[in-house]
């Protein structure tokens, strides 16, 4: 009787929780849409991105092959990264106005404020990975993979970009500010993008940097995207991606929701 | 409810903040469909309060009861039952009005279907019809308050929670509001209101407690605490400056309390206990003394009067006094 109502009260919660984290990422997708700086913003800058190693790096650059094929996987994972940053500055300012004090007041999910966040922004960075594959196509970017891998493509990159999400929102409910929130996320994402087989292959860096580059997740993340457009193996990647984002999102999903409840 | 239970009920209730005694000792019970005004300064303890029983924070020490429901540990209970309108108008500046309902129907897991119509209903309520499909950004400082209200509203609770809702409003938009809150306690919603206007809970509670502090240092109705402070006020200002010492003369004898003198305005006020009766006479023996009156008005005691018969200071003092150090607390 007990354990049947025990079950019963948990199904119920685990009921709201999704309801009140797809009602949280409603919300914030309707806010997203009502700044276009912020949706220009963020696929502006990843299309100068493209445009600038293709046309200005890319000739210096020696990957054996066609460098828009190599960079195109690797600027998409830049790209989400980039864009889990927006889930630290928007939780930063929620929690700098009053709104948080409703939310509060509510018999809602708390963990839904976050989760909501993660899952709007997850869904205005599958946008975003679209835009950058409309891109590179218009640049001579072509799939060699087979359609399998292209279809998995974006979803991997969604799937890869869920642990930094929470990092992110960590990051987010620590800051007092946006502003701080923003400069915090950019000194995260941006070493780890750069130190990765993002942009050149990791043989063409100094050997001192190699060990640093190569155990970086982010180039687990953009070896298994480039597998997945160029094929070729993918396994060892791909299960060491999965391991990192496991790992980092059990540590940080707890410590975001922790922070948010202090800070709220 | 029908048990005997008040919906309201805190007993001995205390909030420190290290050192800072947020809230000491306080005990007070609200009876369903009853509203109290709980009138204090600034850094009274007042948001404390409000946060303690809508379950935003836990008490030191005492417990507290809202509709039988333990505020610290039955939180989702309490939340499910009570409405608030915090201090500052939490709204989500870029949803529009409408949306800002529908969201906090849908986090009180409202239906979509019945989340819309709430919403509406509200919007016509709260007479933001035609501003409801814009973002709250464009709202006026009333508009924000009353839409904060609306969304308090949203799942019809039965205890109500309103943090100083008319603070930085203009009259008119405090008149609205003040019709809006009488309306629900008709309908018996149990309100704790705070204020740190005299008039404010006179206009709108039944019994009124004063707190400062974090203490409650008096209770009762708004008579009662008027009286207390002395009922009535009536200002004169003399049209010069050599005329204040008559005006004190004949001011005098209609109080038993020294009239009281500010230089640089000319104004003579006296504390009495039937203003109106008195005033023809007033300005009878003003004439016969050859006073020029360039004003003369009659006040309801304040705040600040009441705090200065209760405590011997201004409320001001008290707020000042506590201010120091802290910015943003509430
Ligand atoms: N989070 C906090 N940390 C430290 N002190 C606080 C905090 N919140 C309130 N206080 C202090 O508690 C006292 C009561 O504050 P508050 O309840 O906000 O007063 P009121 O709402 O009546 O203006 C004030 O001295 C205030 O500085
Ligand atoms: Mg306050």
């Amino acid at each position: 009787m007990a354990v049947t109502e025990l079950v019963a009260n948990l199904r119920a919660e685990a009921r709201w929780i999704v309801q009140d984290t797809t009602t949280m990422a409603w919300r914030n997708l309707v806010v997203t849409t009502r700044s276009p700086e912020l949706l220009t913003f963020v696929t502006i800058q990843p299309i100068m991105f493209v445009l600038l190693f293709v046309y200005v790096f890319g000739g210096a650059i020696q990957t054996g092959g066609s460098y828009t094929d190599f960079l195109i996987p690797g600027i998409i994972i830049q790209t989400v990264l980039f864009g889990t940053g927006q889930t630290g500055v928007g939780l930063a300012d929620d929690l700098s106005k009053g709104i948080v004090d409703r939310y509060r007041s509510l018999p809602m999910a708390r963990s839904a404020v976050i989760a909501g966040r993660v899952l709007g922004d997850m869904v205005r960075n599958f946008f975003v990975v679209g835009v950058m594959l409309a891109v590179g196509l218009a640049v001579g970017f072509r799939f060699h993979g087979g359609v399998a891998g292209a279809i998995a493509l974006p979803f991997f990159a969604i799937f890869f970009s869920i642990a930094f999400h929470f990092m992110m929102a960590y990051f987010g409910a620590r800051s007092k500010t946006a502003e701080s929130a923003n400069v915090a996320s950019f000194l995260v994402i941006f070493p780890i993008t750069f130190l990765s087989s993002a942009f050149v292959p990791v043989a063409t860096m100094p050997g001192w940097l190699q060990p640093i580059a190569k155990s970086n997740p982010m180039t687990y993340g953009v070896n298994t995207a480039r597998s997945l457009a160029q094929g070729g193996p993918i396994t060892e990647d791909l299960l060491l991606s999965i391991a990192w984002i496991v790992g980092i999102t059990a540590v940080f999903a707890p410590l975001a929701v922790y922070q948010y409840r202090r800070a709220s | 409810m029908t048990t005997s239970v008040p919906t309201i009920d805190v007993r001995n209730v205390s909030k420190r903040y290290g050192k800072i005694e947020a809230l000491n000792d306080v005990s007070l019970q609200v009876e369903q469909g009853a509203i109290l005004g709980m009138l204090g300064p600034n850094g009274a303890g007042k948001t404390t309060l409000v946060k303690i029983l809508s379950s935003l924070i836990k008490p030191s020490s005492g417990y507290a009861t809202v509709a039988g429901y333990d505020v610290a540990k039955q939180t989702r209970q309490v939340r499910s039952i009570i409405g608030l309108a915090g201090q500052s108008a939490a709204v989500d500046e870029n949803l529009t009005g409408r949306e800002n309902l529908v969201l906090v129907a849908r986090l009180y897991h409202m239906s979509r279907g019945e989340s819309r119509t709430r919403a509406g209903e509200l919007l016509e309520q709260f007479n933001l019809v035609e501003s409801g499909d814009r973002t709250a950004k464009t709202y006026s400082g009333g508009m924000r308050r009353r839409l904060d209200l609306a969304a308090s509203l949203v799942a019809r609770p039965q205890v109500l929670f309103l943090d100083e809702p008319t603070t930085g409003l203009d009259p008119r938009s405090r008149n609205d509001l003040w019709d809006v809150i009488r309306e629900l306690v008709k309908a018996g919603t149990t309100v704790l209101l705070t204020t740190q206007y005299l008039d404010e809970a006179d206009q709108l509670a039944d019994r009124i407690s004063v707190i400062d502090r974090g203490s409650l240092i008096a209770e009762g109705t708004a008579s009662e605490l008027k009286q207390r402070a002395g009922s009535e006020f009536i200002a004169v200002q003399a049209q010069e400056h050599d005329q204040i010492s008559k005006t004190v003369e004949v001011m005098r004898r209609f109080s038993t309390e020294e009239p009281a003198v500010t230089e640089h305005d000319r104004r003579i006020t006296v504390s009495v206990t039937d203003g109106s009766a008195l005033l023809a006479g007033i300005v009878r023996e003003l004439d016969s003394a050859g006073v020029a009156v360039t004003d003369l008005s009659m006040r309801q005691p304040t705040l600040d009067d009441v705090f200065l018969a209760l405590t011997g200071r201004t409320a001001e003092e008290t707020a000042e006094g506590d201010g120091e150090g802290e910015d943003g607390g509430d």
